[in-house]
C-alpha cells in the first residue's frame, strides 16, 4: 500500500529501490540527518583548514632556535621598536580625538551626522594604496595642507611622523564605531539618574557613561592598535620605507622577503601572535560588556 | 509646594497639565500605558522641556516659557525613582547611595557619616560593599530610594517603584515606602498602575488619559476609578484592567 502511494507520487515501481523507502521513513531521515551533519562538519574543516593551515605553516617552518637567534637582527628589532611605539602613539591619539567624537554622534543630532558617519568609516573601505596617495595630496610636499606645513619647515611626508598619521588614518574608524555602540548601549536612565542626583553633564560622563562603556572602548582601542601594527599600503606610499625611521613591521617583513626570509618569518610569527591576543583580549571584554549592558 | 502648568505636544496627543502638590502630601499618579506619565515626571525633573507654562517648586522657578526660564536637572534638587531603578551597575551600594553627596562635593566624612545613616536605615549597610547588579529587585529598589533621599530633596518623584517587585515584597514595601516619604514631608508623585498602591501610599491620586487629568481624588473614590475606566496594564503578556483589581480588592 505504501509502496503503491511512493510509486505513485514517486512514479517509480515498488521494486527493489522502493523497498528501502518503504522500509525505513525513520531510518531514512537519521541517514539524510547524518550525511547533512557530515557534509557540515566536512565545511567546517576545509574552512577552518583554509585559515588554520597558513598560520600553522609559519609555527612550523620557524624552528624556535632560529626565532630566537633572529630576534636579535638589528631589522626586527628597529621594525618591532618603530611599530610599537608607533602603533601605541596612534592608539592614544585615535582615543583622545576619537572619544568625544564617537560620544557626540552616539548621543547628539545635528546637520550632516550622515556624512560625517560615512565619512568616519570610509578609511576601512578606501583600499590602502588610494589611502596612501590621498594623504599625499594633503600632507605631502605640494599637498594642500603639506605645502604650507613646508613653508614653516615641518616636512610630514617620508618621516615617522608619516607612520604615525597613515595608521591614524586607517585605524580610527575601528575605535570610533565600537566606541559609538558601546556609548550609544549606555542606558540613558543611567545618565537621567546621575543628572537628577546633582552631577553636572562633564562628571556624568567621566564617573558614568565611561565607566560603563570602559570595556567597549578599550576593546575598540585594541582593534585600532592591531589594525596600526598591520598597516602596510598607506604607510609604504606616504611614509616610504626607511629602515628605523619609518620601515614596520609588515614594511620589513616585505623587504626581508626579498633577502633573509628567517627575518620575515619571525616578524610574521610575532605579528600573529599579536593579532591572536588581540582577538582573545577583544572577545572577552566584548562579552563582559555585554553582560554589564544586559544587567 | 509643587505648581504644575505645563503644555507639551507628544506625538499622539497634547499632554496638558495643571497641578497642586503641597509639602509632605503624596499624589498617586495613575493612567494608562502611553498617556504621559513617564513625560509629565521628566518635565518636572528637567530631562524634557515643555514647549509652554509654568512649573516652580518651593516658590523657585524650575521652568517658565514666558520668562524662558528652565533649570537644568542638576539645579533641581528632585528624587527621581526610576522604573528600571537605573542604579549604575559598575559602582557598589555604597557608591551608588554616595554618588549624590559626591557631585555636591561633600567631605569624605560627611559622605561616610550621611551614607552610613541612610544605609543602616534601609537595612543595606551589610550589602554595602555589593555590586549593584548582583543584588535583589527588593534590594535594588532600597538602594534606588536611599539614593534619591540621601541629597535631601525637595520633591521626590517615583516612577513605577514596585512594578519590577513580585507580590509579596510589593506589599512589604508598601508600608516602608508610605512611612519614608511622610517622613521627608516634601510633595511626592507616585506613578503608578496598581491601585492597592493607591490605597496604601497615596493621599490624593489622578487619573491621566491621553495627556490631560481626567479625575482626581482621594484614595477611596481613586477604588471605583476601576470600575468605571478602561485603563490597565499588561501583566505577563496579559492585559490585568483595573475593573478586575478592583473586584479582587472588594
Amino acid at each position: 500500500m505504501i509502496g503503491e502511494i511512493i510509486s505513485n507520487r514517486f512514479g517509480t515501481d515498488a521494486g527493489g529501490s522502493c523497498r528501502v523507502i518503504i522500509q525505513s521513513p525513520r531510518l531514512r531521515g537519521s541517514w539524510r540527518s547524518k550525511a547533512l551533519k557530515a557534509g557540515l562538519a566536512l565545511l567546517m574543516l576545509l574552512t577552518m583548514g583554509f585559515i588554520a593551515l597558513p598560520v600553522a605553516s609559519l609555527l612550523l617552518k620557524n624552528p624556535l632556535d632560529t626565532v630566537v637567534q633572529t630576534l636579535h637582527d638589528p631589522m626586527v628589532v628597529d621594525a618591532l621598536r618603530l611599530s610599537l611605539s608607533t602603533s601605541a602613539f596612534t592608539t592614544v591619539t585615535v582615543v583622545l580625538l576619537g572619544t568625544p567624537l564617537a560620544y557626540i554622534n552616539a548621543k547628539f543630532r545635528y546637520p550632516g551626522k550622515e556624512i560625517a558617519d560615512s565619512l568616519i568609516d570610509l578609511p576601512v573601505i578606501m583600499p590602502p594604496a588610494v589611502a596612501g596617495i590621498a594623504l599625499l595630496m594633503a600632507f605631502g610636499r605640494m599637498g594642500i595642507l603639506g605645502h604650507y606645513l613646508d613653508g614653516l619647515g615641518i616636512s610630514i611626508a617620508f618621516t615617522t611622523l608619516a607612520v604615525i598619521v597613515a595608521q591614524i588614518f586607517v585605524s580610527s574608524p575601528f575605535y570610533i564605531r565600537q566606541a559609538r555602540t558601546s556609548f550609544e548601549d549606555v542606558d540613558i536612565s543611567m545618565e537621567n539618574a546621575a543628572r537628577t542626583l546633582g552631577a553636572s553633564r562633564i562628571y556624568t560622563f567621566f564617573h558614568v557613561i565611561l565607566p560603563i562603556a570602559f570595556n567597549g572602548l578599550v576593546s575598540g582601542a585594541i582593534m585600532a592598535f592591531a589594525r596600526s601594527l598591520g598597516e602596510f599600503g598607506a604607510t609604504i606610499m606616504f611614509a616610504g620605507n626607511f629602515q628605523r625611521r619609518t620601515q614596520t613591521m609588515p614594511l620589513a617583513i616585505y623587504t626581508a622577503m626579498q633577502g633573509d626570509l628567517d627575518v620575515a618569518l619571525c616578524l610574521a610569527l610575532i605579528l600573529v601572535i599579536i593579532s591572536f591576543l588581540v582577538i582573545v583580549i577583544v572577545k572577552t571584554l566584548t562579552r563582559r560588556m555585554y553582560e554589564n549592558v544586559r544587567n | 509646594m509643587l505648581e504644575i502648568d505645563v503644555k507639551k505636544r507628544l506625538r499622539d496627543f497634547d499632554l496638558q497639565v495643571k497641578l497642586r502638590i503641597a509639602e509632605g502630601e503624596i499624589l498617586m499618579l495613575v493612567g494608562d500605558n502611553g498617556c504621559g506619565k513617564t513625560t509629565l515626571l521628566n518635565l518636572i525633573a528637567g530631562l524634557q522641556s515643555p514647549d509652554f507654562g509654568r512649573i516652580a517648586l518651593g516658590g523657585r522657578t524650575l521652568f517658565d516659557s514666558e520668562l524662558k526660564e528652565n533649570m537644568i536637572p542638576e539645579e533641581r534638587n528632585i528624587g527621581y525613582v526610576f522604573q528600571s531603578y537605573a542604579l549604575f551597575p559598575h559602582m557598589s551600594v555604597y557608591d551608588n547611595v554616595a554618588f549624590g553627596l559626591r557631585a555636591r562635593g561633600l567631605s569624605r566624612r560627611e559622605i561616610e557619616l550621611l551614607v552610613k545613616e541612610h544605609l543602616d536605615e534601609a537595612g543595606l549597610w551589610d550589602i554595602r560593599k555589593a555590586k549593584a547588579i548582583d543584588i535583589s529587585g527588593g534590594q535594588k529598589q532600597r538602594v534606588a530610594l536611599a539614593r534619591a533621599l540621601i541629597i535631601e530633596p525637595d520633591l521626590l518623584l517615583l516612577d513605577e517603584p514596585l512594578s519590577a517587585l513580585d507580590v509579596r515584597c510589593q506589599a512589604a514595601m508598601r508600608r516602608d515606602l508610605r512611612e519614608k516619604i511622610h517622613a521627608c514631608q516634601v510633595p511626592s508623585i507616585i506613578v503608578t498602575h496598581d491601585l492597592r498602591d493607591v490605597a496604601c501610599i497615596g493621599d490624593r491620586a489622578c487619573l491621566l488619559e491621553s495627556g490631560k487629568i481626567a479625575l482626581t481624588g482621594g484614595p477611596d473614590e481613586a477604588m471605583s476609578w476601576g470600575a468605571q475606566m478602561p485603563f490597565g496594564r499588561e501583566e505577563n503578556g496579559e492585559r490585568i484592567e483595573l475593573k478586575e483589581k478592583n473586584r479582587e480588592m472588594n
